[in-house]
């Protein structure tokens, strides 16, 4: 159950490798800046994915993610802009924030199962797009423009990472900043899944019942894993407000929260790595679909159709097999 | 015999039902009890009640004197009580190892961030799950299917693993619920012995319901039989075979399979 593969050491080093090594030169090589962009937002959108991907290990559909991506978001925003705070420090503060927020919504909601639980998390982001639209603090439909670049870092008055606005290019530093997260991010999804709490999570998914029968609390458990969810939720979202500068009330929709779930079912369910998977799928066949025009979410509807009723253990069950694969062995 | 699980005049409605009515009997330590009784006569719920599934209507439940009724079901397995199911439940997508590691919750000393982290207490706790999961399993003689994932099992073993389970979680009471249904006969005798040597080598009480009546005589030290949801006699296997009004809700139910 614990311990890493020599195989999936190899496979990690490669992965590393790709994201700040080879994504670089081949973005230097080709000209296409705009490409940093793009990663970046997968980056930030897979990390609020992971979160939905927790949730769906307790056996809970998450449709709410949006919520707390919104919610991050504008934390960091507010604290940045408005109060001066440091960017790294509200980063943090935004999940926290969002993971407070999780547990009061949780407690009543968390015992809901099935569509019961599906549906009340669909309509979170509506209710924290309208709180955000009618509290003062948040700007209304204005929103919260011109959020100051991250500052730099200093440790003992020793600078470990200057300020953005100071770096030749931005694009690069956030990309690299993005993706550094979401590594952290889904390091520690698959500790968390190969550990104890994983395990308990596995045993609450296929039964309920039986884990209280073993003494879990199971109320508690359901509480912490949609706390690190929206923990996940609210650095997602408060990475998108840094980078896109702005947060409006609609920069996180319903449609980014259902999106978020399709990301972990295409990806596929059973793997940690999974949602990131299903994320850059997701996110680039949908431009690539552009072409089409009209038929652009028709033609995308169906084949996410065709792929969650022909894979229903997602991509990832095509081709890596037991590698990066949840709780398993 | 000092009384270790009181049940003191616990009843049970659903609606109009009354499922369980004011039932009071005592198990002792280290005793085998058997509620026997025909379909819907109230023992699963019964069972439920004690270990906190559900909510008692009137009554309550003491287990070394104190409350165990109306709790939450994760505090009455904590104070070691704990319950199997009627209907087989496992964990299914696990193997037969990896489900009796996990049940060793209530076993863990280490907190879950311990686990996280992998802090030296954790990784004690890992080894010496897995040490007591091999020794269960041998207990259980289930070691060759070890490996084996819970869904692929046969039945008779499915309701072995429920009972290596709860076992797992070092209970003080087991309460097992049909624990032979679906065993031909030879596979009950030995779950017959399995259950006694629980009892008598581990020093679990076990509280159990079951229809297979030449087993329940077998294994019981005493049996209380509940009929449309009242305790209708308590005694002896002996006693309870040659009791009128036992033979009389037997022979008047439609589950003439019993043959008392
Ligand atoms: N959750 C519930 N809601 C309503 N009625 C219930 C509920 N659980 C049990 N009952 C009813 O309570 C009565 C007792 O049920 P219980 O399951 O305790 O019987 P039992 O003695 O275990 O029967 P069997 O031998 O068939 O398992 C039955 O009439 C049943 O229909
Ligand atoms: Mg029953």
């Amino acid at each position: 159950m614990n311990g890493v593969t020599s195989k999936q050491l190899i496979g990690f080093g490669i992965f590393l490798l790709a994201i700040f090594v080879g994504v670089p030169i081949v973005i230097a090589a080709t000209g296409r800046w705009d490409f940093y962009f793009t990663l970046t937002s997968v980056a930030l959108l897979s990390i609020a994915s992971a979160g939905v991907w927790l949730t769906f290990y307790i056996g809970r559909i998450n449709i709410g993610q949006g919520a707390f991506a919104l919610i991050g978001a504008y934390v960091s925003a507010i604290l940045v802009a408005k109060a001066g705070v440091s960017f790294w420090i509200s980063l943090l503060v935004a999940g926290l924030f969002a993971a407070v927020v999780s547990v009061l919504i949780g407690l009543p909601i968390l015992r809901l199962r099935g569509v019961y639980f599906a549906m009340i998390t669909l309509v979170l982001t509506q209710v924290v797009t309208l709180v955000a639209l009618a509290l003062p603090i948040t700007n209304g439909a204005k929103g919260i423009t011109s959020i100051p670049l991250p500052g730099g870092i200093s440790l003992l008055g020793l600078q470990i990472l200057p300020p953005f606005d100071s770096m030749a290019d931005t694009k690069l530093a956030f990309y690299i900043m993005a993706s550094i997260l979401m590594v952290l991010t889904y390091l520690a999804l698959w500790r968390l899944v190969n550990s104890r709490l994983g395990h308990i999570c596995r045993s609450m998914q296929q039964n309920e019942e039986l884990a209280s029968s073993i003494g879990v609390n199971i109320a508690y458990i359901r509480i912490i894993i949609f706390a690190i969810s929206s923990f996940f939720g609210g650095i997602g979202g408060a990475l998108f407000g840094s980078i896109s500068q702005s947060v409006y009330p609609s920069s996180f929709q319903v449609t980014d929260s259902v999106n978020f779930m399709l990301n972990c079912f295409l990806g596929g369910l059973g793997y940690v790595f999974g949602p990131m998977l299903g994320t850059l799928t997701l996110y680039f066949g949908w431009d690539l679909l552009f072409t089409l025009g009209k038929y652009q979410l028709l033609v995308y509807s169906v084949l996410l159709i065709l792929v969650i009723r022909f894979l229903p253990n997602g991509l990832l069950s095509l081709r890596l097999g037991k590698l990066g694969k949840g709780g398993g062995k | 015999m000092s009384a270790l699980l009181e049940v003191c005049g616990v009843t049970k409605k659903f609606g109009g039902l009354t499922a369980v009515n004011d039932v009071s009997f005592d198990v002792g330590q280290n005793e085998i009890l058997s509620v026997i009784g025909p379909n819907g006569a109230g023992k699963s719920t019964l069972f439920k009640l004690i270990s906190s599934f559900l909510r008692t209507t009137s009554g309550e439940v003491l287990y070394e004197g104190k409350r165990i009724s109306d709790l939450k079901p994760h505090v009455v397995a904590r104070l070691g009580v704990v319950r199997t199911f009627q209907e087989t439940t496992i964990f299914k997508s696990m193997t037969v190892r990896e489900s009796v590691i996990v049940a060793q919750h209530l076993r863990a000393k280490a907190s879950l961030a311990g686990y996280f982290w992998g802090t030296r207490t954790a990784r004690a706790d890992i080894a010496a799950f897995g040490r007591y999961a091999d020794e269960l399993l041998e207990f259980m003689g289930m070691s060759a299917m070890a490996e084996e994932l819970a869904s692929n099992l046969p039945q008779g073993h499915l309701r072995a693993l429920g009972i290596a389970i709860g076992l797992a979680t070092d209970p003080k009471v087991l309460l097992l619920d049909e624990p032979f249904a679906g065993m031909n006969p030879e596979e009950t005798m030995r779950t017959v012995n399995l259950v006694r040597s629980v009892c008598d080598a581990r020093g679990v009480t076990i509280l159990l319901v079951e229809h297979d009546m030449p087993a329940v005589m077998n294994i019981s030290d005493r049996i209380v039989v509940l009929n449309f949801g009242e305790k209708i006699a308590e005694g002896t296997p002996s006693e309870i075979q040659n009791n009128e009004k036992v033979i009389e809700a037997y022979l008047g139910s439609a589950d003439d399979e019993v043959g008392i």
